[in-house]
């Protein structure tokens, strides 16, 4: 139905206007698509996210549930008029903004605080911004920036040289803070289509088109209509190509809810006022105890293995055996910006601008599915309103790359937050028992571990999850005999994919649980129990691998101190009477950078063009971790150029050589070491070229490069070298791809190439007559090996440490149930513990700069400190997660009886 | 020019449109927009936010009267007698300040979800709702008002117009506490109103409810009864919370809790809700 357009008038960000508008819009809608103020980001259209705060007569509203009959004749001041530049500056210096999809609601939240209370305390900082959810930053430097608003003068950016180690702002911060930023719904080009797709209610089914034509005829305007007849490729993808299995549209049965079977286009206007539950499609119910795929008839896509030693033998002979068993449910990425895009004919170059982590991936997926050529496609990364995984699928882009093809006009789709919810990837639930022993000194003798992982209905990162877990499961402990087994289950749910940590968060809790028990039973002081187990430099993996650079027992000697003080705490305050107890839990991670046991090398181009201008083509997509700061932060040190004068090209598969995915917290070392070895080249040649020595100091400027070493200065006239294909006058490309060696069938080889390590201590207050756990700090040290940028590195701390809270504490996605972020909950403002980082530094041999990766190890110690601290206060174990309060409250009981 | 969304000026015209439409009502708008993916509300729509005679809180001789469109915010700033602690307690605890700014108390009423926070609070005030239609008002307690999970006694040709809570109930000091998964925009596992009369260190009267334990939040009334009566100083002892709240509830077990965990966490809620009231009390006369 199209109702009336009426003209409201109204004052945006200080200027009157009048909107032509249907009355019930929502104010989100008219902002973003009628004024084409798209500083206002819609994460839900629900009020659960506050992604879409705005200020209605400088009150905090939702944007999208006002109506814009409400507005008529008020005052509404969006990020682009919010003014207020010491705020945005304090965002700035604080690292208070990563992917920054939230922070134009942040930013409008903290207006609204501070007009009313200029100086507000933590806990009045935390209360208003509550209902603006951010899934990267754990909101520590959200409240730090709020409450530090005091104009400064802007840090000086460090010297040529210095780039390393510096606290840099983020280099892509500004967009971010001023609202220009653009995701992926934020480019709406003229003639556009929009997209909208239809879903399977449930699954398994079979399903069976009915007059298209005749339902087409009965719409408002011209509706379009795609099926998998379009598809001119192969209408199958996936992340490892030997399992793809995954249709772009489904063909002729559905094997999740949520499953694309047709899509629609046309004019937004039309489209987005199609009722899609009329479309005609009708279903019939599979027998769900048929295979997922019937190539794969026990249901079983991938079984991982690593074994060595006898561990049987080893645990029957160990003076002290554990046993656990834990179960996981499915976690949801929950980034704040569902996916979106836009697609568009460039000449015959597809082109699609998108959320993703990995652009060059797509490029080749989409070549293959649209029966392209890949130079025809070229993906230009959206910013990525967080990703942690799931971006790195394909999601909306072969839909609207089908229509871009097919009609010639550029095709937009945003999906809804059901839609993002029920259709992309999550963390895999696992089912995972293990045992563990020690000797009579307390050292492990053996281990076995096994676990069922749910991988749902295609194999997606499956694979790579039965992989890494039984890797990783021993934890970062010399553990002789060992014997680990991860199976990636099909079933006709959610596909389980990426999730920062592929399957190693969830090991960790198995692992860390049976060495809180292990300790217990040897009356071992449980972070002494774990520093004397851990693994050294020249001791073997469980893969066999000889690692050196090992900071695991440097990260457990930094946290002794901490350790004492906390048990010392919780031991006082538990003398007093009450229905509070507390308890402090520590537990470790250890996380292989990379591939595993695969290629997966990076690519930096760097170059200078005739008049000057120093180029660096970073194709790493940075979806808020600071790739696009850190990659330049080594470059320019390794060129020796101060790190403002470098422009960031890309990520474009257009412009940018292949950086792989931002995943597996490969980028600052992979990438990293592309781009050292880059800026050494083209520093080697410019210093050869003016035959200076390796000390010399070089200055870019005015189309000069200048070059001085003891024996005076020499100088390059750029204008005057004839440039070579790409334009620049000198230029370096480097490629560095890690030396790794794939697992034989005992999973013994070296698959990773530099690991990170680190452990956490949490401390908790439970409320033991309401089983609700409060977790009041943690304390993270994490070896880095080389801590290129301490700002940053805190802030993906402190956002692993949200995420790995939310898993022990409130997570759980139940399909068909927690399709929102009201009933899926993540933490908020308020749910936050005292954070303090803890940075180590113990070098990796293959490391740039002996730099390690952090994004994903941060998650991993965070749970089961958590669970551990949960049992230390209360001796309460928890089995099945999220600790839910009835789940704490009955263990709790069970733990007294 | 007639549209379908219908923003009058007057209550009037408003229960004529009502009568002639059966309009969805907004006010608030934050249930409306969550229960649809569209960027539009459809059909026909009557926004009451223009009627100046539903905003705002009043004092008449009788009742303290919470006008329809009353925002939570509202409630959070006005200045309302200690009986309304509970009231203020629970706005702040309704989704995030965004949620506040726009929210209605009414509309909390009306959506009737069985975690509504406002329910418990009102209902330990003795509310009424009062009704209009073009056919007249009627004034109903709001213990009977909501029915079920999103059912109420609203006929398609009725608005809510007030929220009544008559002097009597206006006396006394309350608290409210609500439990949850986590800090902020949290819908409750459980969560509790109480509100206490205290003359001569003696609970002279004594209102107490429960919400999300059952399809419709519950006055208790044989645990008022207990609590009448009852010396301030040591309100709890001898009292079988349990025996007196949990034949009362019926709970359901969901992604949130199970049914166990709300009846254990309803009873602690009920002492401890107590327990802070007696102690301030007991403490006051010390």
């Amino acid at each position: 139905m199209n109702r009336t357009v009426e003209t409201i008038p109204l004052t945006v960000n200080g200027q009157a206007v009048e909107l032509p508008a249907d009355p019930a819009t929502r104010l989100s809608a008219a902002l973003r698509e009628i004024l084409e103020l798209r500083g206002t980001k819609v994460g839900c259209d629900a009020g659960d996210c506050g992604a879409c705060t705005v200020l209605l007569d400088g009150a905090p509203v939702c944007a999208c549930l006002t109506p814009l009959a409400q507005v008529t004749g008020r005052s509404v001041t969006t990020i682009e008029g919010m003014g207020n530049a010491s705020l945005k500056q304090a965002f700035l210096r604080h690292g208070a903004a990563q992917c920054g999809i939230c922070t134009p609601g942040m930013l409008m939240a903290a207006t609204a605080l501070l007009a009313d209370n200029p100086n507000p305390t933590r806990m009045e900082a935390e209360d208003a911004l509550g209902g603006v959810l951010c899934r990267c930053t754990g909101y520590a430097k959200i409240i730090d920036a709020v409450l530090d608003t005091t104009p400064k003068a802007a840090t000086p950016l460090p010297k040529s040289g210095d780039a390393v180690g510096s606290r840099i702002e983020r280099l892509d911060g500004k967009s971010k803070v001023d609202g220009t930023e653009v995701y992926g719904a934020d480019y709406c080009p003229e003639s556009v289509l929009l997209v909208r797709a239809v879903r399977a209610p449930s699954a398994p089914m079979a399903f069976r088109f009915g007059d298209i034509d005749a339902w087409t005829a009965m719409q408002a305007g011209p509706v379009q209509v795609f099926t998998a007849n379009d598809i001119p490729g192969k209408n199958c993808f996936g992340t490892i190509p030997p399992y793809a299995d995954q249709p772009a549209l489904a063909e002729t049965q559905v094997r999740l809810r949520g499953e694309a079977v047709a899509l629609v286009a046309g004019d937004a206007a039309v489209i987005e006022n199609i009722d899609l539950d009329r479309f005609p499609v009708t279903w019939e119910a599979l027998d769900p105890i048929l295979p997922v795929h019937s190539n794969r008839p026990d249901d079983c896509l991938i079984t991982g293995l690593v074994q060595r030693g006898e561990p049987e033998v080893a645990l029957k002979e160990a003076t002290h055996v554990a046993e656990a068993h834990i179960e996981t449910p499915y976690i949801e990425h929950a980034y704040i910006e569902p996916e979106a895009g836009v697609a568009w004919m460039d000449g015959a170059t597809l082109v699609v601008q998108a959320c993703t982590q990995a652009p060059v991936m797509d490029r080749d997926d989409m070549a293959c599915i649209l029966a392209l050529e890949p130079e025809y496609v070229r993906i230009i990364p959206a910013a990525a309103g967080g990703g942690f995984g799931a971006k790195l699928d394909l999601s909306l882009q072969p839909l609207i790359g089908l229509i871009a093809l097919k009609t010639g006009r550029p095709a937009r789709m945003i999906y809804s937050r059901a839609e993002s919810m029920m259709s992309t990837t999550k963390r895999h639930p696992s089912k995972m028992t293990g045992r563990a022993g020690i000797d009579s000194t307390g050292r492990i003798t053996g281990m076995v571990f096994d676990g069922d992982f749910n991988t749902g209905a295609y194999a997606s990162w499956g694979p790579t999850v039965a992989g890494r877990v039984p890797v990783h499961a021993s934890g970062p402990y010399y553990t002789p005999a060992y014997h680990a087994e991860a199976r990636a289950i099909h079933t006709y749910e959610p596909i389980s994919g990426a999730f920062r940590g592929f399957g190693v968060p969830q090991a960790a809790i198995l692992q860390e649980t049976l060495y809180d028990d292990l300790a217990a039973q040897a009356g071992m002081d449980q972070l002494e129990f774990r520093r004397i187990n851990a693994l050294q430099d020249g001791q073997e993996t469980v893969c066999g691998q000889v690692l050196y650079g090992v900071g695991i027992a440097a990260c457990l000697e930094a946290l002794r101190e901490p350790w004492q003080i906390a048990l010392k705490c919780a031991g006082e305050a538990n003398r007093l009477e009450g229905h509070y107890r507390y308890g402090v839990g520590i537990a470790s991670c250890w996380y292989g950078c990379g591939n595993t046991g695969l290629p997966n090398p990076s690519t930096i181009r760097i170059g200078i063009t005739p008049r000057g201008e120093l180029c660096l083509h970073q194709g790493a997509t940075d979806i808020g971790q600071g790739a696009n700061t850190v990659i330049a932060q080594i470059c320019a040190d390794a060129l020796g150029v101060p790190i403002e004068q470098i422009t960031l090209i890309g990520p474009d598969t257009a412009l940018t050589p292949d950086c792989g995915k931002t995943s597996a917290s490969r980028q600052t070392y992979v990438t990293g070491k592309a781009a050292l070895l880059a800026g050494l080249a083209l520093r080697n040649r410019i210093l050869s070229l003016t035959n200076t020595g390796p000390e010399a100091r070089i200055l870019l400027r005015d189309g000069v490069i200048a070059v001085t070493d003891g024996q005076g200065e020499r100088s390059i006239a750029l204008a005057e070298i004839t440039p070579d294909a790409n334009g620049y006058a000198l230029a370096a490309e480097e490629t560095y791809d890690p030396p790794t060696t794939p697992l034989d069938e005992n999973g013994q080889g070296s698959p990773y190439a530099v690991y990170g390590y680190g452990a956490q201590i949490a401390e908790v207050r439970v409320d033991t007559t309401l089983g609700t756990v409060k977790v009041t700090r943690i304390t993270a040290a994490h070896d880095l090996g080389k801590v290129i940028n301490p700002l940053l590195a805190e802030g993906q701390v402190e956002g692993g440490i949200a995420q790995g809270l939310g898993l022990a504490l409130m997570e759980e996605y139940v399909p068909g149930r927690t399709e929102n972020l009201h009933d899926y909950l993540i933490p908020t403002t308020g749910d936050m513990p005292e954070i303090k980082s803890i940075f180590v530094e113990v070098p990796d041999p293959e490391g740039p700069l002996g730099a390690k990766g952090l994004g994903e190890h941060v998650l991993i110690p965070t749970a089961p400190a958590i669970l551990n601290a949960i049992r230390h206060a209360t001796g309460a174990r928890i089995t099945k997660l999220p600790a839910l309060p009835h789940r704490v409250l009955a263990a709790i009981k069970e733990a007294g009886s | 020019m007639v549209t379908d969304y219908h923003r009058p000026e007057t209550l009037d015209t408003a229960l004529g449109i009502l009568a002639d439409t059966r309009a969805a009502i907004a006010a608030g708008c934050t249930d409306l927009y969550p229960a649809t993916q569209a960027q539009t509300l459809r059909g026909q729509v009557l926004d009451v936010t223009r009627i100046a005679s539903l905003r705002g809180i009043a004092n008449t001789e009788k009742c303290i009267r919470i006008g329809a469109t009353t925002k939570w915010s509202d409630i959070i700033d006005a200045d309302l007698p200690p009986a309304f602690d509970m009231l203020k307690e629970a706005a702040k605890e309704v989704g995030s300040v965004q949620i506040q700014n726009s929210g209605t108390v009414a509309g909390n009423l009306c959506n009737a979800s069985p975690a509504a926070d406002g329910v418990p609070c009102l209902l330990a005030l003795d509310a009424n709702v009062e009704i209009a239609s073009i056919r007249g008002y009627r004034d109903v307690p709001l213990n009977e008002f909501i029915t079920g999970p999103r059912k109420t006694v609203l006929e398609p040709d009725e608005l809510v117009t007030a929220i009544d809570i008559p002097n009597e109930a206006a006396g006394g000091i309350s608290r409210f506490l609500k439990l949850g998964a986590r800090r902020h925009l949290v819908i409750s596992i459980a969560m509790v109103a109480v509100r206490l009369v205290v003359e001569d260190q003696r609970i002279a009267d004594a209102a107490v409810s429960v919400g999300s334990c059952s399809a419709v939040a519950k006055r208790l009334s044989d645990l008022e009864a207990e609590l009448t009566g009852r010396d301030v100083s040591n309100v709890a002892t001898g009292i079988d919370f349990n025996a007196l709240i949990s034949p009362n509830l019926a709970p359901i077990a969901d992604i949130r809790a199970d049914a166990l965990y709300r009846n254990t966490s309803a009873c602690e809620l009920v002492r401890r809700a107590i327990d802070d009231l007696t102690v301030t009390e007991a403490g006051a006369a010390a």
